[in-house]
């Protein structure tokens, strides 16, 4: 079917033609992203309103924060979870926000392209390291810990 | 790429204020949250590497920084399900200007009794 006879065609019909790109040569990205802000914001509304209310609200407050304390939250699986689930979405969702104002204020494409690098890189870095200490954490580093695991 | 034309300022009013607290708010939480990561990972180091830079976060200083890092993690959740609402919602752009008062609403309900409650705890010992 040609553009003429079909000017709104679906995306799908679009892509399968043009290979992943619509009519102006383009993907869809920016489509996913705009997406996938609004997506990540509504599960990042809870999840870090979540995890701000048990760390700065419930007991102690900022004053009960130590190792023990993370050692405690992360013997159940269900804060893994949350805090995995967390440092993923925000990172997308504010790498992506910073590319955004990036293409919006560097206007060299030179300064653009280092920006962009820089961010990526960091963001890869704090997501690996994240990561990994989620999986890899020990709470038995801490020989006065209390937890069952250790005796 | 075209060079800015001189004298233009773009008088969006609550609309744009709203955009612009929306991006600085933003970048500002982002870069706490590298830093977070970072301290975060001290677990990894020993205990009492993560105590000790944990314990810069119960200094009265950085205690009143976390209220502003709060305040602003609070705009930036409840401006951005208002920007969820208006793209998605019909009514949402025809309703813009109560969804910003109930942004304002929100913000207010939450955030002041968590700097009651944070300042108590970095303050009262």
């Amino acid at each position: 079917m040609s553009d003429i006879a079909a000017p709104r065609s679906s995306t799908h019909a679009r892509s399968v033609k043009g290979g992943g790109r619509n009519r102006s040569g383009q993907t869809n990205f920016e489509l996913y992203s705009w997406l996938f802000m609004r997506l990540s914001g509504l599960a990042l509304v809870v999840l870090v309103l979540g995890h701000l209310f048990v760390n700065l609200m419930l007991g102690g407050g900022i004053t009960a924060l130590d190792f023990a304390f993370v050692a405690g939250k992360w013997a159940n699986p269900l804060w893994q979870v949350w805090d995995l689930l967390m440092l993923w979405l925000a990172m997308l969702h504010g790498t992506n926000g910073m590319r955004t104002i990036i293409n919006d204020y560097a206007e060299k494409d030179q300064t653009r392209f280092w920006l962009k690098a820089l961010l990526i890189t960091a963001s890869i870095v704090i997501v690996v390291l994240g990561t990994l200490v989620i999986f890899t954490f020990d709470p038995c580093l801490d020989p006065h810990s209390t937890l069952s695991v250790c005796k | 790429m075209p060079s800015k034309p001189a004298g233009t300022l773009y008088r969006g009013r609550e609309g744009m204020w709203s955009w612009v607290a929306h991006r600085i708010t933003g970048v500002g939480i982002f870069f706490f949250l590298l830093v977070h990561v970072l301290d975060t990972a001290l677990v990894r180091v020993s205990p009492e590497a993560y105590n000790e830079v944990i314990g810069t976060y119960k200094n009265p200083i950085v205690g009143l920084m976390e209220v502003g890092l709060v305040g602003a993690i609070l705009f930036h959740a409840f401006n951005g399900i208002r920007l969820i609402l208006v793209d998605f919602w019909a009514k949402g752009p025809r309703n813009q200007r109560k969804l910003m008062i109930g942004v304002g609403v929100v913000w207010v309900v939450l955030f002041v009794p968590f700097v009651i409650r944070h300042l108590t705890h970095v303050f009262g010992g």
